[in-house]
């Protein structure tokens, strides 16, 4: 347990220093809120509610939205296919750690430092620019953290699964981007899966996309709340379960692979 | 003075032969580029589909702005969207070697690289823009289809002004790659939507000092006989190829600035 904990601060610290990089990320991240809060802004000007959203929830997911990206951090995480493509991987195979939980373990730590740096100031800059909605009750804060927590899990299990793909596939760009659009799309990302029309929007709530985005924002704007936020909970740690077990399925095979072609 | 044109098409081509070696990645890469973009105009169907104008704009004149933005963009991303590369060349002192050859640093900058992936993007864009000249009821004249011609040109070097423009501060700030993405990418969106949405500040500075409102936004104003709301004189609908001529000259001032400042990383 040790050796992972000092893999999450590890992987915490290596973003820290790049701070350049960070002011850079959270001015971009921040216009691109201000661009989609003024079309909100003008979606809601001809109608007052969509899917149960008013101006003031749209304008908070915007911003939740905003800060989340690199939590989720879905267009552009190669470290474990970059391995497989050089043959470091069959190395870090012979390691006395468990391959999925060490990079994990890194990922999260990664995770919590962008939900720090790059999550709360778009927020916070949107927030005094527009009438976003704060939760009131602790709880519901509570919720939201966890609910962060499981996103990153759910997010790695995904990447992992497509970083994977490089044992099969000789290039990894483009089945990435051909996730990166499913994600994208189906996530409540590009724009709330509450805004879909009903039929699809309930086939989509269904899938482990809605665990990146929609389900964290949905938590924070309490249009679950007690019972429902605790439902919602378990189905993004349901899904990390799946897709974990998922990638460890798939890690499994690869390793025989490797074996049959003799490292 | 070498023959550049030449060169630039030997340089490309290699290039290009280099990446259709591998037959399905890059079929792959064409699909991912493609969806990954289509994206965009999937929400902004989704907006609709909750109303039947935004701002004034239907959605069939929404789709003219969204296609001319993405097949102008993408393809001037396709020809230059490697300057993003610029950072992490002069981090790795590789610029050193950019500074030594006996070509412009920016014709070396862009010959690097080709994206040809850009191609699923550029065709996403084309089909909406067929489908909205297909949908939108325009009363042509000779000056909308002049108008309608001359954007890829303006619109092209416009966004390529931004590209290169926005890179001039790599020399000063090696990691502030990103904070280019806002006016390069997020210029994109900007000008996919009707720009009259926007905030005053917001489209002070993306519109006009930056003038991305004449890429496709006021071109369009004219060409789908919409009203000005903005009122800027009604002129300026036609002053891209001019505007686009002032910002060339603007970037390649800029670029010259940095690459004079330019001190080597040492490593």
């Amino acid at each position: 347990m040790r050796l992972y904990w000092e893999v999450a601060v590890r992987g915490f610290r290596r973003y820290t220093t790049y701070r350049a990089a960070t002011l850079a990320g959270i001015f971009t991240n921040t216009i691109f809120g201000f661009m989609r809060a003024y079309v909100m802004l003008a979606l809601f000007d001809a109608v007052t509610e969509v899917g149960g959203y008013d101006v003031a929830d749209a304008l908070t997911y915007t911003f939740l939205a905003q800060g989340l990206i690199m939590v989720a951090y879905l267009w552009g995480w190669w470290d474990v296919a970059i391995t497989i493509r050089s043959g470091d991987v069959v190395t870090d195979f012979y390691r006395p750690f468990d391959y999925q939980a060490y990079w994990l373990a890194q990922d999260l730590g990664r995770a919590l430092y962008h939900a720090v740096a790059r999550g709360i100031p778009p927020f916070v800059v949107g927030m005094l620019v527009f009438d976003v909605r704060l939760p009131l009750s602790p709880l519901v804060w509570v919720a939201f953290l966890v609910s962060i927590a499981l996103a990153a899990t759910v997010s790695f299990a995904m990447r992992f699964m497509v970083n994977l793909s490089a044992f099969w596939l000789l290039d990894y760009r483009g089945p990435g981007r051909l996730a990166a659009a499913l994600w994208t799309a189906l996530s409540g990302f590009a724009v709330p899966v509450a805004f879909f029309p009903e039929g699809i929007g309930a086939v989509v709530s269904l899938l482990p996309f809605v665990a990146l985005f929609e389900v964290p924002v949905d938590i924070f704007l309490e249009r679950q709340s007690g019972t429902g936020a605790a439902g919602a909970l378990l189905f993004q740690a349901g899904w990390a379960l799946v897709l974990l077990a998922a990638g460890r399925w798939m890690l499994a095979a690869a390793r025989r692979k490797v074996v049959i072609q003799g490292g | 003075m070498a023959d550049l044109p030449a060169i630039y098409l030997r340089l490309i081509s290699a290039r290009i032969r280099a990446q259709l070696q591998y037959r399905l990645s890059f079929l792959l890469d064409v699909l991912g580029s493609f969806f990954l973009t289509i994206i965009d105009f999937l929400a902004i169907i989704v907006i609709f589909y909750h109303l039947p104008a935004l701002a004034g704009w239907t959605l069939e004149e929404v789709a003219f702005l969204y296609g001319t933005s993405y097949v102008i963009f993408k393809l001037v991303d396709m020809l230059i969207g490697h300057l993003d590369g610029l950072g992490d060349q002069v981090q790795a002192g590789q610029f050193d070697m950019i500074m030594v050859r006996p070509l412009g640093a920016l014709f070396q900058v862009v010959t690097l690289d080709f994206g040809m992936r850009q191609l699923g993007a550029v065709l996403q864009g084309l089909i909406i823009f067929g489908l909205a000249l297909w949908r939108v009821d325009i009363d042509w004249n000779t000056g909308r289809v002049l108008l309608l011609a001359q954007m890829p040109f303006s619109g092209a070097l416009i966004f390529a002004s931004v590209w290169v423009a926005g890179h001039t501060i790599i020399f000063w700030i090696t990691r502030g790659r990103e904070a280019i993405n806002a006016f390069t990418y997020g210029g994109n969106m900007f000008t996919t939507y009707p720009i009259q949405i926007y905030g005053a500040w917001l489209r002070r500075l993306l519109a006009f000092i930056i003038p991305l409102a004449f890429v496709n936004y006021l071109p369009a104003l004219y060409i789908l006989d919409k009203p000005n709301p903005l009122g800027v004189p009604d002129a300026l609908r036609f002053a891209s190829p001019l505007v686009a001529v002032i910002a060339a000259i603007v970037a390649w001032r800029l670029w010259n600035f940095g690459v004079r400042h330019y001190r080597s990383t040492g490593s």
